[in-house]
């Protein structure tokens, strides 16, 4: 194993390349705060990083953080960039097709958040006519394509700053998106246009169930390393005292 | 002074405290995005440079073949959009790399991100350089490279030594003009996920909702970027052109 | 056409065409009867915003390019910079300060929600042209100074000495020597505005790059419509070369090199 990587560091310093010695945590690299966001020291911070960290401490895994395209992180995973998702991906079965997923971590509702005073409603008829913003490759996406599209415009944004940026200038009338990732922005002087109008109908094929680690197909050890760590920092409290660091409830789900 | 301004700009403050290079601003994360864009186009102008060169002597003295597979590389370059080469050498790239690997044995790689970014805008740069190299080199008066063959010089030493340093001069302009592009080009990487310039702009942007600021003031970097070397490329063609001959 | 055919070539498109068998047979084309009606939509954005954009800022580039090689420094100076700074910086910036710049104007200023115009500035679209025009005006106008200084000054004298009012001058010598001058750069930029048209995905606009992101991020297929796409665009820049290229025979004959 050793002369392995000795070759292949090797002939990786050869190519002018790294080696890829730690797991690489592949998160996104747009900023979806309070999960993870980069402060203005060009750190990332947020409940997920220090889920990420507490996990691979729990498993004692050398782990490497590297923020990658949220728009293509399945084919960064799959092309071999990175080695695990991290960055709030709900777990579906049409991505269990192409990766497999630990255990979920997290789980939150899937809200409608609209312009006040707009007589908009969390269904399909009370978002027909209506501009509909949601965050590319996303299950908000699918789920808009499937029940709004046709009725509702949609358009679709590399980011949720994006949408939420343009839900305050009210160039959208809505955006389907995370409930947890929606509540800084409603705090906020720029979410005071707007509110919750609470969840849609439930979808498990699309919305998911719950937020989960990705991994390669077949990468058994990997996998099990994550859904060990899980446990582990769900078992010794650590997960509830970073939660409570940023939530007031408890976002594990059932 | 600074009163003045504060009155005719009531939002100065936030702005430079949101530009400061110490966090909380936001002004360094800016500055090391500059440095990586600035690195990455370096590498990129180089490898372009390189591959150009190559490129453009394949093109006029390679056999048909040669020539013919240039000829593919440069149409196809240049018509597809960048974003899409990016994209496609990005993912693609990668995944043949490590394939490759794979079947000599070897364990996957992780291509740093600066790297990946170069390989790519230089392919891409590559294309480019080779017609502007190419027309350089015919431009070369052909009284030179025959008085160099008649001195018995090899074709290596008639290219060392009459061919690059005569052409040289002709092609600045063509390369001042890739260098240019090749420092805007870099801000396509954000598409990507690079932490280059134009993506920590983004990020400061949509972690402070200042999106006019800072879009600016990456404005203000690119643009001091272009002019400075702007500028350094005029100098170096006025050495060259001491001694040429002028038409 | 026979001297083109040469066995070399013969061997090479043989390659071609295998290679482009074997992707037939050996990728995934599933996708495409589910996503050719959105792909010609796509396309028609794309070209709409091609030539709109290139329309627009070709009428922007033409007093830009007089502005500074032939008027006043008032005019000139800020022509100049106009160019120095779409030249200066990337077009990405400049699509998105153009875009989310302006969008986080709008809360501060309730009234803009009011105005007529509000439907037009509620679409991301006029945004991408507005963007895309000024960045081709910007380069098109530095092509057309050089173009209006290299007409003759003599040409323009014998005119007026003729009796030619000024603006008849403009008219009927000037400019037209000027754009035949400038015509085989302008079918080169026409080229690199196509390549540019798929930055405005990122401000929501849905013309073709933005479909085929659509295709992967609903299908998870990376490379086949990629590929598909680069055909595409290569097939438009081509017939744009082959427009230009017919334009310059006619346009710059008797032209004085």
């Amino acid at each position: 194993m050793k002369t392995l990587v000795l070759t292949a560091s090797a002939l990786a310093l050869m190519a002018g390349v790294a080696a890829a010695d730690p797991l690489r945590i592949g998160i996104a690299a747009e900023p979806y705060p309070p999960f993870a966001a980069p402060d203005a020291a060009g750190n990332w911070v947020g409940w997920e990083i220090d889920i990420i960290n507490a996990i691979c401490a729990a498993s004692s895994l050398d782990c490497a953080i590297t923020p990658t395209a949220w728009d293509g992180i399945i084919p960064a995973l799959t092309s071999g960039r990175i080695d695990v998702i991290m960055a709030s991906m709900t777990i579906t079965e049409e991505r269990a097709q192409t990766i497999d997923f630990s255990q979920p971590y997290y789980n939150t509702p899937v809200v409608v958040v609209a312009q006040r005073d707009m007589g908009i409603a969390a269904t399909a008829e009370g978002l027909a006519g209506r501009v509909l913003g949601v965050q590319v490759s996303t299950v908000f996406q699918d789920y808009a394509q499937q029940y709004f599209e046709g009725e509702t415009e949609i358009r679709t944004y590399q980011t949720q700053d994006e949408a939420n940026q343009d839900l305050a200038a009210g160039r959208i009338d809505a955006t389907l998106a995370d409930s947890l990732a929606m509540d800084p922005f409603l705090e906020s002087e720029a979410g005071a246009c707007c509110e919750n109008l609470g969840a849609v109908p439930m979808d498990q094929a699309i919305l998911g169930s719950g937020i989960g680690a990705g991994v390669r197909k077949g990468d058994a050890e990997t996998l099990a390393a994550i859904n060990g760590g899980i446990d582990a920092i769900l078992a010794d409290g650590t997960y509830d005292e970073i939660t409570a660091r940023y939530f007031t409830t408890s976002i594990y789900g059932q | 002074m600074l009163d003045g301004l504060h009155a005719f700009w009531p939002g100065l403050e936030a702005t430079l405290a949101l530009l400061s290079p110490q966090p909380p601003g936001w002004g360094g994360g800016l500055l090391r995005g500059a440095l990586n864009s600035l690195i990455i186009a370096l590498g990129a102008f180089g490898l372009g440079a390189v591959i150009g060169i190559f490129g453009a002597l394949g093109k006029l003295g390679g056999g048909p073949v040669t020539r013919d597979l240039l000829a593919v590389y440069t149409t196809v370059v240049r018509a597809v959009p960048e974003l899409i080469l990016i994209l496609l050498l990005y993912y693609a790239g990668t995944d043949l790399l490590n394939q490759v690997l794979a079947l000599v044995g070897q364990r996957p790689v992780e291509i740093s991100g600066v790297v990946a970014g170069i390989g790519v805008l230089g392919v891409v740069q590559g294309a480019y350089a080779t017609e502007v190299l190419r027309g350089a080199i015919q431009a070369v008066p052909r009284g030179q490279l025959e008085a160099a063959r008649a001195y018995g010089m090899s074709r290596g030493q008639t290219f060392r030594r009459v061919t690059f340093p005569a052409m040289l001069p002709l092609a600045l302009p063509g390369l001042s003009n890739l260098w240019l592009i090749a420092t805007k080009d870099t801000a396509l990487l954000a598409v990507v996920g690079f932490s280059e310039l134009t993506l920590e702009t983004r990020q400061a942007a949509g972690s402070t909702r200042a999106y006019f600021t800072f879009f600016l003031a990456a404005g203000a970097l690119y643009l001091l970027m272009t002019l400075v070397s702007g500028r350094f490329f005029g100098w170096l063609e006025t050495q060259f052109r001491r001694g040429q001959v002028q038409p | 056409m026979t001297a083109w055919l040469k066995p070399h070539r013969l061997a090479l498109i043989a390659l071609a065409v295998a290679l482009a068998l074997w992707a037939g047979w050996a990728l995934r084309w599933d996708w495409i009867p589910r996503y050719w009606q959105l792909g010609l939509e796509g396309l028609w954005r794309t070209l709409w915003l091609l030539v709109l954009s290139v329309g627009i800022g070709f009428a922007l580039a033409v007093p830009l390019g007089l502005a500074q090689a032939a008027g006043p420094r008032w005019l000139a100076a800020p022509a100049r910079w106009f160019c120095t700074l779409i030249r200066g910086t990337p077009l990405l910036l400049q699509i998105w300060l153009i875009y989310y710049g302006i969008g986080s104007l709008f809360p501060q200023y309730p009234w803009i929600r009011q105005s007529d115009l509000w439907p037009l500035l509620r679409q991301a679209w006029p945004y991408a042209l507005t963007a895309l025009s000024l960045s081709y005006a910007g380069y098109e106008g530095e092509v057309m100074r050089g173009a209006f200084r290299a007409v003759p000054p003599g040409q323009l004298e014998a005119a007026r000495a003729y009796g030619f009012s000024p603006l008849a001058v403009f008219r009927r010598i000037w400019l037209p020597q000027a754009l035949a001058r400038a015509l085989p750069t302008l079918g080169g930029e026409t080229v690199l505005q196509l390549k540019a048209t798929p930055l405005v995905a990122t401000i929501t606009v849905i013309e073709i790059y933005a479909v085929a992101s659509r295709v992967r991020q609903d299908t998870f297929i990376v490379y086949e419509p990629l590929i598909l796409l680069a055909l595409v665009y290569m097939a438009i820049a081509g017939l744009l070369a082959l427009g230009f290229r017919a334009l310059e025979k006619r346009y710059t004959r008797g032209l004085g090199h």
